[in-house]
């Protein structure tokens, strides 16, 4: 299995498109940081929830530290982290399939199963590996900018987490958010078992994603008898990582419920690629 | 079942919804032989081919390779076939080496790459195999997918049309390569719709049309086995046609393109010609018509004599 692994690897590598998020998130990071520090924390104290906090308490030290910008670059990027998803776990089958490459890897004797399986992996790792240069990349350059400090939390009112606490979520909050976007993962992968062509998947899943992020998001009554069979009311689980206190059923269900669609989205894929005719 | 049988199909039949790709079709190809599978464009030729790797899954039927069922065995059966199916595709973005390092990965643990030089060099591209696929020419292309077809010393090589899209002297070059494996003990299975391609390399042959298989045997035979066909070019060549059609030694007699095509035995030449001159036709030529062409067309056109 490891060495379908390592070719799956060396074919995912060795395509640009793999780097165009690695590339994105290292270009747009620096700009956001050196954006936010030209700005000299206005971002921050020009909102409304600040001059609430300002006028009620007396405020010391750094609230933006580099544990503000990260929780904020994540909440930014987490919406278009998605697409880039879509393109490499979009392009696992149909790619191959488009390109004529599928038929020459099933006439060789690993099973469609070994073979789909590796791919998902792969998928897994670069989604693991892409939240993970997301994480390193805005907290480390963050700090380096920023420097360290409590952090403010605006969620559900204002909270601040100290340095330690902050650390601890964020320990919490990035493996959560590889969760989420593992999911994402997995429906592109099941997507690209169904068709033959390597766009119609990247475009079916970003289709997917932001239909089921506005019917989680808009507060409308009809959406709310649909929202708990969507994968994206519990794909922002990481979000609840920093509240205080963390609420802990509530992550271990979303949790549970993500592994749920992972594993029937990953099924339905090696269950619909194992039957397949392969005609392309 | 015959030990010598490579590759046997029984009653193999593959429907997609409405359409019969491939029906009731028996196939058996024996060891060391150059095995023509030959059929029109959308016979179901491919189709067979891919159901024989298992990229189709049959309707119904049967497929044994090596005496064994391909169902139940699929691993190992497939570890000792190389093949080439319809146009070669790689990673255009790797090299040829590396892509020749995936594939034998794929059929065997670790790649041996003594063996990838040894395929690079038997099609001549060792010197480029370091170079990306992209750079290559199709015909380039055509010649690494014959080479991965042989990565690993396969016992039966399957090749769907590995001459289409290539110039003359890259077929010619393909021909050449098919031919010399053959010499060297492979079984070569070998699908086109070139008929020219298998009368000159392959020793036993099958037709399919529409699915169906119209005949299977040694192509020498095969086309010694039919009455023969003769142009016969005359002045006055429908005239004549319905002439000869009189004759109960003619089989058959009709104008195609200003000439008489007309199947009767070889021994019965002097009677026809003395027949024409007897009744003021002018005899330009008459030659024989012997080539698979004609007994493909023959077999797929009922009429076509």
């Amino acid at each position: 299995m490891f060495r379908l692994i390592r070719l799956e690897w060396i074919k995912t590598f060795s395509k640009l498109r793999t780097y165009i998020g690695f590339i994105a998130i290292c270009v747009v990071l620096p700009l956001i940081f050196i954006g936010l520090k030209l700005d000299k924390g206005r971002f921050l104290t020009s909102t409304a929830s600040y001059t609430i906090l300002e006028q009620n308490f007396y405020i010391m030290g750094n609230l933006l530290n580099g544990f503000f910008v990260a929780q904020l670059v994540m909440y930014f990027l987490m919406v278009h982290i998605p697409f880039f998803i879509a393109l490499v776990a979009g392009d696992q089958i149909a790619g191959e399939a488009t390109a004529g490459t599928l038929r020459m890897i099933l006439i060789r004797p690993p099973s469609r199963l070994k073979i789909l399986v590796a791919k998902a992996a792969i998928s897994l790792i670069y989604t693991i590996m892409l939240v993970l240069c997301l994480a390193v990349l805005s907290l480390g350059l963050g700090i380096i900018i920023f420097g360290t400090g409590d952090l403010l939390v605006r969620e559900e009112g204002l909270l601040i987490l100290s340095k330690k606490q902050a650390i601890c979520r964020f320990l919490i909050a990035y493996p959560l958010a590889m969760l989420g976007m593992s999911v994402v993962a997995a429906l592109a992968l099941l997507l690209s078992v169904l068709v033959e062509n390597a766009i119609g998947p990247i475009i079916g899943t970003m289709a997917i994603v932001v239909i089921s992020v506005i019917i989680s998001e808009m507060p409308i009554s009809l959406f709310e008898r649909i929202r708990p069979f969507l994968f994206t009311s519990y794909s922002k689980v990481w979000q609840k990582a920093f509240l205080d206190p963390m609420p802990l059923n509530d992550i271990i269900l979303s949790v549970i419920y993500l592994l749920i669609y992972m594993v029937l989205f990953f099924g339905a894929a090696f269950f619909i690629f194992n039957r397949r005719d392969i005609l392309s | 079942m015959n030990n010598d049988i490579v590759l046997y199909t029984e009653h193999l039949t593959k429907r997609f919804k409405t359409v019969t790709a491939v029906e009731d079709l028996n196939l058996s190809v024996r060891r060391g032989d150059i095995f023509g599978f030959l059929g029109p464009n959308g016979s179901g030729k491919s189709t067979t081919i891919r159901m024989v790797l298992g990229l189709i899954k049959p309707t119904t039927g049967e497929i044994r390779l090596f005496n064994r069922s391909l169902k139940n065995n699929r691993e190992d059966l497939l570890r000792k076939i190389g093949a080439l199916v319809e146009k070669p595709s790689f990673y255009n973005y790797l090299s040829a080496r590396r892509n020749l390092e995936i594939l034998a990965t794929l059929t065997h643990r670790h790649p041996d790459h003594l063996d990838i030089d040894r395929v690079l060099d038997i099609v001549a591209l060792l010197n480029r195999a370091d170079d990306k696929v992209k750079t290559y020419s199709q015909g380039m292309k055509q010649r690494l997918g014959v080479a991965q077809a042989l990565l690993g010393n396969p016992e039966l090589i399957i090749l769907d049309e590995p001459t289409a899209g290539l110039d003359p002297e890259g077929i010619k070059e393909i021909r050449h390569l098919i031919i010399q494996l053959a010499q060297q003990g492979l079984t070569v299975f070998l699908s086109s719709h070139i008929l020219h391609e298998v009368e000159q390399m392959c020793r036993t042959m099958a037709i399919i049309d529409k699915g169906r298989l119209v005949v299977q045997g040694g192509v020498k035979h095969l086309l010694n086995s039919e009455s023969d066909i003769f142009s016969v070019k005359v002045d006055r060549p429908e005239e004549a046609a319905d002439l000869l059609k009189t004759r109960e030694w003619v089989e058959s007699a009709k104008v195609l393109s200003g000439t008489i095509t007309v199947k009767i035995k070889e021994q019965q030449i002097p009677v026809m010609t003395e027949l024409l001159v007897q009744s003021g036709f002018h005899i330009f030529a008459i030659q024989p018509r012997r080539s698979l062409e004609d007994y493909f067309l023959s077999k797929l056109k009922a009429d076509y004599v």
